[in-house]
C-alpha cells in the first residue's frame, strides 16, 4: 500500500469516528492540536486502522503518533 | 467451572479494560455474556468483536434511570434469566483526581460517587429482576481503607463502594444472591491512565507486591471476578477479595 493509500483510509476513518472533513487529513496535521481529534476518540480512531490496515499499533506506542503522517508512518511500517 | 451460566458484563471500552479480560475468560469457559457499554458505542462494538465469541452490546449510561428501567427488559431478548452481574464501572472529573482533593466542587465529587459508587446498586437493582438464588454481583474496588496520593475523590468513592456492598449483601442475602468485590492491583487501562501520577502507584506495587505484579496482565483479577461468580463461592458475601500480588497485606 503507497502512503498516499494508507493516509486516504486514515482520512476515512477521521471522518467516521470523529467526524473531520477529509480535505484537513493531510499529513503535517496534529491529531489534537489541528483535527480536535480527543483521546477516546483517538483509541478509536486507531482500533478503527488495525482493524482496516491489519497491523497493530501497541498503546506504548499512541502518544508518539502526532501527526496523521507520523500514523502513515507507522502503518506502512508495520503492514511490511 | 462457568459452562451455561449467564453473565452480564459492564465497562468494556478497549481491549485493556477490566471487562474485556473477565469477557474474553468467561466465554474461553463456556459462558455466555452480555456486554453493556457507554458513551462511545462504535469503540465498544469494535472492542466486543475482539472477543473469542460473539457478544451483544446493550447501551448503560449507570446514571440514566430510563436506561436503567429498560435493562432487565433489554437483557430478556438474549437470556431468560442471568447468573452473575460484573459492576466494572467508575468515572471522576479531573478536578476531583490527580491532587485536587481540597477543591474539587462539590458537583464534580457528586459525579464520582454516582457513577462510581451508587451505580453499584443501581445496577444490582435493574438486574434483580433476572437474578435468582445462588447467582452473583461482582464490583471493581481499589483498597480503600487508607489515603494514596492522587486517587482523591476516587478514594472516597471506592470506600462508598465498599460500604455498598456490604449493605447489598445484607438486603439481597435473603433472595440468596451474593455481592463482592475485587479489590484489584494498579492495571493500565484507559480509567488508570487517565489519573495524573498514576505511576506512584505502578512503582509501589511492582516494588512491594510479595508476589510481585504485572501492570499490563488483567488476568488475575478475571479469575477472581470469575470465581465470585461461579457455584465455587456459595457462602461468601459482603466479602473483599484482594487481588493485588498481597500488597495490602505488607508493610515498607
Ligand atoms: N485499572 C486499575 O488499576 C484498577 C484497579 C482497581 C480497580 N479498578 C476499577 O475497575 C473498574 C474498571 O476500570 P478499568 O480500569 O477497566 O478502566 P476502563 O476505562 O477500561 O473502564 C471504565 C469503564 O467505566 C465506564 N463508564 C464510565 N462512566 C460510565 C457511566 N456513566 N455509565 C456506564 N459506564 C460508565 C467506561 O465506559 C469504561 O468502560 C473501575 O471500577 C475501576 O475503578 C481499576
Amino acid at each position: 500500500m503507497t502512503r498516499d493509500e494508507i493516509r486516504e483510509g486514515l482520512a476515512e476513518i477521521l471522518e467516521e469516528v470523529a467526524g473531520v472533513n477529509p480535505d484537513d487529513a493531510a499529513e503535517d496535521k496534529s491529531f489534537t492540536d489541528d483535527l480536535d481529534v480527543d483521546s477516546l476518540s483517538m483509541v478509536e480512531v486507531v482500533v478503527a486502522a488495525e482493524e482496516r490496515f491489519d497491523v497493530k499499533i501497541p498503546d506504548d506506542e499512541v502518544q508518539n503518533l502526532k501527526t496523521v503522517g507520523d500514523a502513515v508512518s507507522f502503518i506502512e511500517k508495520a503492514g511490511k | 467451572m462457568l459452562e451455561g451460566k449467564r453473565l452480564l458484563v459492564t465497562g468494556l471500552i478497549t481491549e485493556q479494560s477490566l471487562a474485556f479480560g473477565v469477557a474474553k475468560l468467561a466465554q474461553e469457559h463456556g459462558a455466555q455474556v452480555i456486554l453493556t457499554g457507554f458513551g462511545r458505542m462504535s469503540l465498544v462494538e469494535r472492542i466486543a468483536k475482539r472477543l473469542p465469541a460473539p457478544a451483544p452490546v446493550l447501551e448503560l449510561d449507570v446514571t440514566n434511570a430510563e436506561q436503567l428501567d429498560s435493562l432487565a427488559d433489554r437483557v430478556k431478548e438474549h437470556a431468560d434469566g442471568l447468573d452473575g452481574v460484573l459492576h466494572s464501572i467508575a468515572y471522576a472529573p479531573p478536578s476531583a483526581l490527580g491532587g485536587g482533593f481540597l477543591t474539587a466542587p462539590w458537583e464534580d465529587v457528586a459525579t464520582a460517587l454516582h457513577v462510581s459508587a451508587f451505580s453499584f446498586k443501581s445496577l444490582a437493582m435493574a438486574t434483580l429482576p433476572l437474578l435468582s438464588k445462588g447467582a452473583g454481583i461482582v464490583g471493581m474496588d481499589f483498597d480503600a481503607s487508607q489515603a494514596w496520593p492522587v486517587y482523591d475523590w476516587m478514594g472516597v468513592s471506592k470506600a462508598t463502594l465498599e460500604s455498598t456492598c456490604r449493605y447489598l449483601a445484607r438486603d439481597l442475602g435473603p433472595k440468596g444472591i451474593r455481592v463482592n468485590l475485587v479489590a484489584a492491583g494498579p492495571v493500565r487501562t484507559l480509567a488508570a491512565k487517565s489519573i495524573p501520577g498514576f505511576e506512584a502507584f505502578e512503582e509501589a506495587w511492582t516494588g512491594r507486591a510479595p508476589l510481585g505484579w504485572s501492570l499490563t496482565d488483567s488476568e488475575p483479577v478475571a479469575k477472581a471476578c470469575l470465581a465470585l461468580l461461579s457455584d465455587w463461592f456459595p457462602a461468601t458475601t459482603g466479602e473483599i477479595v484482594h487481588v493485588d500480588g498481597g500488597f495490602h497485606a505488607v508493610g515498607v
